[in-house]
């Protein structure tokens, strides 16, 4: 049973703007997904449904099990939610807020782990600091403390790398590779391309509330991936040259290197005809190492994809 | 039910209402003081007595009234307003919470606050002049009413507004009149025979008389209508936000 069952989620607000046009995904117990997508696409109103702060206009969504409207209170109590704006009481103090978040969920004061989760987010020495008094990434810190504060078994982070300094980025990394390593599902959006790179098991793509795909990361990337092949050349060619009819080449650092970029998922990479040919031409090779393309590539291909199919 | 999340609300309310508790303390006062020395001295010396209680004496159930549905009002539409206007709510809709939670912490503490109001006022209208209580559990039992359903009221409030402005509205351009001219600083059988059949209808005069009635045994109406007229306003919040619950109307959008 996935952790979370997205079906045929509408939402229009009220204005009459539909943010999303029938959503379906499943997320998985333990797993890391990235939703990746432009501004605008539906990231945060797909998230808000989930929790519960807006309610989708059709649909339904579970978590745990359980149908986020209907039995609303077993679905929210595992779920924790970093939102992408900061909202905090501005004249609390950082413990109080922290301690709040937990109240809410209805858990019992837990001073011990308050103060660990504090320590960990290196905001113990301010936990008597009214929030006002903080700075932008230590407010951020305390938004993740209290998602923290009530043990959630799933986990949204709503772009939580927007602007925050290297610092704060790394310890999240941290924190998230220790939740997973609780079990503890996890949700992250993001228009950084390299956020889910570097931390997602599956990636879901989303754009003008629908999403476009999901996938393994590293499948994703295979399949979809470009990847190029460099070839460093003993002596420097002045132009591509001739008789690789089909060839992706350009030449590169003077000559001195030939790049083939072609497509992973083809049944046929041609890198063998490519250092045939090579060899038959009298072309002394060097060194020959691949480059795989980012996700960023893949995902501007989709959305390019997409906008043509409509156009 | 939630009761922990209750509390938390609770609590988190009246840590704001203690970080600010000299304003909140001394403006009821000097307020108060205020009230008996332009009331009381300046009106009071030409009116002297009202069905044999003094003047002073006689404003004091209306003085309190007027504070503590002014505090009842503004406490609660500002307590649920404020986490709206700076975004927190969302955590309260993502939590394991009912609508009757939210309402119970908020409300609650609302409620407290103005009735903490109240009685600092009583305490500093004593020191004016003497007040009476011929019937301390009536007392006791309007003055709980009245923050509980002004509260509610103000959380109505609340959740309607959406900017400051019409949050001030309500208790300017509604509330604050009908105190005033429910009887709070003089007897309904003062006005003239129009004017007095024109002020039962306002809800406020049965408040401020069954209140006053529990002090010196003087009413406006009949002491069961009071009962009638706070109980059934209690009911219409009561019923207004169980439909807001309901419906997530201004909430969930
Ligand atoms: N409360 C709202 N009322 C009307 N439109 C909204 C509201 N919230 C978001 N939108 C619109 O819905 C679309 C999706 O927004 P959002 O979910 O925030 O996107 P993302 O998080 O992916 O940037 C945007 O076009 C946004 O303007
Ligand atoms: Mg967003």
């Amino acid at each position: 049973m996935p952790m979370v069952e997205i079906r045929d989620v509408f939402k229009t607000y009220d204005g009459g703007f539909q943010a999303l046009g029938g959503v379906n995904l499943d997320i998985k117990e333990g797993e890391i997904l990235a939703l990746l997508g432009p501004n605008g696409a539906g990231k945060t109103t797909l998230i808000s449904a989930i929790c519960g702060i807006t309610l989708p206009t059709s649909g339904t969504i579970t978590v745990g099990g359980h149908d986020v409207v209907e039995r609303y209170r077993q679905a929210r109590s595992i779920v924790g939610l970093v939102p992408q704006e900061i909202t905090l009481e501005p004249f609390e103090k950082v413990i109080n807020t922290v301690r709040f978040s937990r109240g809410l969920f209805g858990l019992p004061r837990d001073d011990a782990r308050i103060e660990s989760i504090l320590r960990k987010l290196s905001l113990w020495d301010k936990r008597d600091t009214p929030i006002r008094a903080l700075s932008g990434g230590m407010k951020r810190r305390v938004l993740i403390a209290k998602a923290l504060s009530h043990e959630p078994r799933v986990l949204f982070l709503d772009e939580p790398t927007a602007g925050v300094d290297v610092e704060l980025r790394r310890d999240m990394w941290d924190i998230v590779n220790e939740l997973k390593a609780d079990g503890v599902t996890i949700i992250l959006t993001t228009h950084y391309i390299e956020e889910a790179e570097a931390i997602a098991d599956r990636v879901g793509v989303i754009d003008k509330g629908q999403i476009l795909l999901v996938e393994e990361k590293d499948s994703l990337m295979n399949r979809m991936g470009h990847k190029e092949l460099r070839v460093e050349l003993d002596e420097p060619l002045t132009e591509v040259p001739g008789g690789f009819d089909g060839f992706d080449l350009r030449i590169e650092r003077d000559g001195k290197a030939l790049v083939y970029s072609y497509d992973t998922s083809a049944e046929r990479t041609g890198i063998a005809r490519l250092m045939a040919g090579l060899t038959d031409a009298g072309i002394a090779v060097r060194d020959v190492s691949t480059v795989q393309n980012s996700l960023e590539d893949i995902f501007v291909g989709l959305v390019s994809a997409k906008q043509e199919d409509e156009a | 039910m939630n009761w922990g999340a209750v509390i938390a609300i609770y609590k988190f309310e009246m840590a704001r209402f203690f970080r600010t508790l000299t304003q909140s303390f001394v403006s009821p006062v000097i307020s108060t003081s205020l009230y008996f020395v332009v009331f009381g001295a300046a009106i009071g010396s030409r009116i002297d007595q009202v069905e044999g209680v003094s003047y002073g004496a006689f404003i004091v159930p209306g003085l309190i009234m007027l504070s503590v549905i002014t505090q009842a009002i503004s406490n609660a539409s500002f307590g649920i307003y404020f986490p709206k206007f700076i975004g927190t709510i969302n955590e309260l809709l993502s939590a394991p919470l009912s609508f009757l939670e939210i309402v119970l912490g908020y409300v609650g503490a609302a409620a407290t606050k103005a009735l903490f109001i109240g009685v600092v006022i009583l305490a500093t209208a004593a020191l004016f002049v003497d007040v009476v209580i011929q019937n301390p559990l009536a007392m006791i039992a309007f003055l709980l009413l009245t923050c509980l359903s002004f509260a509610l009221l103000g959380f109505i409030i609340g959740i309607w507004a959406s900017n400051f402005e019409q949050l001030q509205l309500v208790p300017l351009l509604v509330v604050t009149p009908l105190v005033f001219l429910g009887g709070a600083f003089y007897s309904i059988s003062m006005l003239p025979p129009f004017w007095q059949t024109v002020t039962l209808f306002n809800p406020v005069v049965y408040l401020i008389s069954g209140f006053r009635w529990s002090f010196y045994g003087l009413a406006d109406v009949p002491i069961g209508l009071s009962l009638l007229a706070i109980g059934g306003f209690t009911l219409l919040c009561l019923a207004v936000i169980w439909w807001i619950f309901k419906t997530g109307w201004r909430i969930r959008n």
